[in-house]
């Protein structure tokens, strides 16, 4: 700070410097998306505690049942992959259509998002249910158990995801997600790219490595 | 006061208040960015089925992976056209989950019996 900007005294901010959605602040950033930023970094050691647990356990069945890398189903895994994939698409064109100001086509690019999203959970519980068919339930052993908690975690994620997508389109068609509410889109869509390459580390490390 | 007279040691760029990077890039952009995706996730499937063992197969399906995360990060997340303070955090994040699970497991392979 400047001698001339510390003479001038204590800050004060006058009402005329922000306007609602685009407050000044100290960094110059938008505080929202700051924060989301700050809480997907957090997220990185929630989900890498996660993936930890699973390389400690995952061939750890001491107390019987199979491992859960001897029931995958890689090509079904491979595309809910792809689904999901997708789904970040339609994410960032839809926030690219709100940006621009086209309304009508973001609500139609978020509700593609929210649905393939719900193919990728409708996808992860037929998973579930096939593995605890085939005996390896939650608790079955240390393996089981890390691997559903991680992949379960993960789907918690896209579920919350796919809650904020539906309320966007519910926004939307109150016509209440205009150009002026872009960056809500946008910090929605951190979030949902974020799940997205969550699940990118756990196909590759959880399904695809032996 | 505004931001510039608060951090007039920023560069001008980062005085304002960020609007939406969503105009980066083209949506024809993006599609050829998640074929990308796509391709490379199709090629980790086939890796995955090919009869490679140990490190031939890890290596390049690590490689692989860290490319996803990053073009995702970069492109779909913006962090390519943002603010580089959001890259430091995101990273920062990541850095240190890296570090400190990898650390962790090490130590339990190494002591863990």
């Amino acid at each position: 700070m400047t001698d001339a900007t510390l003479a001038e005294g204590p800050v004060v901010v006058a009402p005329g410097d922000y306007d609602d959605d685009h407050p000044v602040t100290n960094t110059g950033l938008s505080n929202n998306k700051l924060a989301m930023w700050v809480f997907l970094a957090s997220e990185c050691l929630l989900f890498g505690g996660l993936i930890s647990t699973y390389l400690l356990y995952k061939d750890n069945n001491i107390s019987g049942g199979p491992l859960p890398r001897q029931i995958y189903d890689i090509p079904f895994t491979s595309i809910s992959s792809f689904v999901l994939l997708t789904s970040s698409l339609t994410m960032v064109l839809a926030v690219s259509a709100i940006a621009r100001g086209e309304e009508r086509r973001g609500r139609t690019w978020l509700a593609t998002t929210a649905g393939l999203g719900m193919v990728f959970i409708s996808g992860q519980v037929y998973e579930f249910q096939t593995f605890v068919r085939e005996g390896m339930g939650f608790t079955t052993n240390a393996a089981s158990s890390a691997f559903f908690t991680l992949t379960g975690f993960h789907g918690v994620h896209v579920t919350m995801g796919i809650i904020m997508l539906v309320s966007l389109v519910v926004l939307s068609l109150r016509g209440r997600l205009g150009v002026e509410r872009a960056e809500t889109v946008e910090i929605v869509g951190l979030y949902w790219h974020f799940v997205d390459v969550v699940w990118i580390l756990i196909f590759t490390v959880v399904y695809l490595i032996p | 006061m505004t931001a510039d007279a608060l951090h007039p040691e920023l560069a001008p760029e980062e005085h304002q208040v960020h609007d939406l990077a969503g105009a980066h890039v083209s949506d024809g952009k993006y599609v050829q960015i998640a074929i990308f995706l796509a391709v490379a996730t199709g090629l980790e499937v086939y890796l995955s089925y090919s009869g490679l063992e140990g490190a031939a197969l890890v290596a390049p399906l690590l490689v692989i992976m860290a490319y996803k995360f990053i073009t995702v990060a970069l492109y779909f997340m913006h962090l390519k056209f943002d603010p580089k303070i959001l890259t430091r955090v995101f990273y920062f994040g990541l850095i240190l989950a890296v570090s400190v699970y990898a650390a962790a497991l090490s130590t339990l392979k190494l002591f863990g019996g």
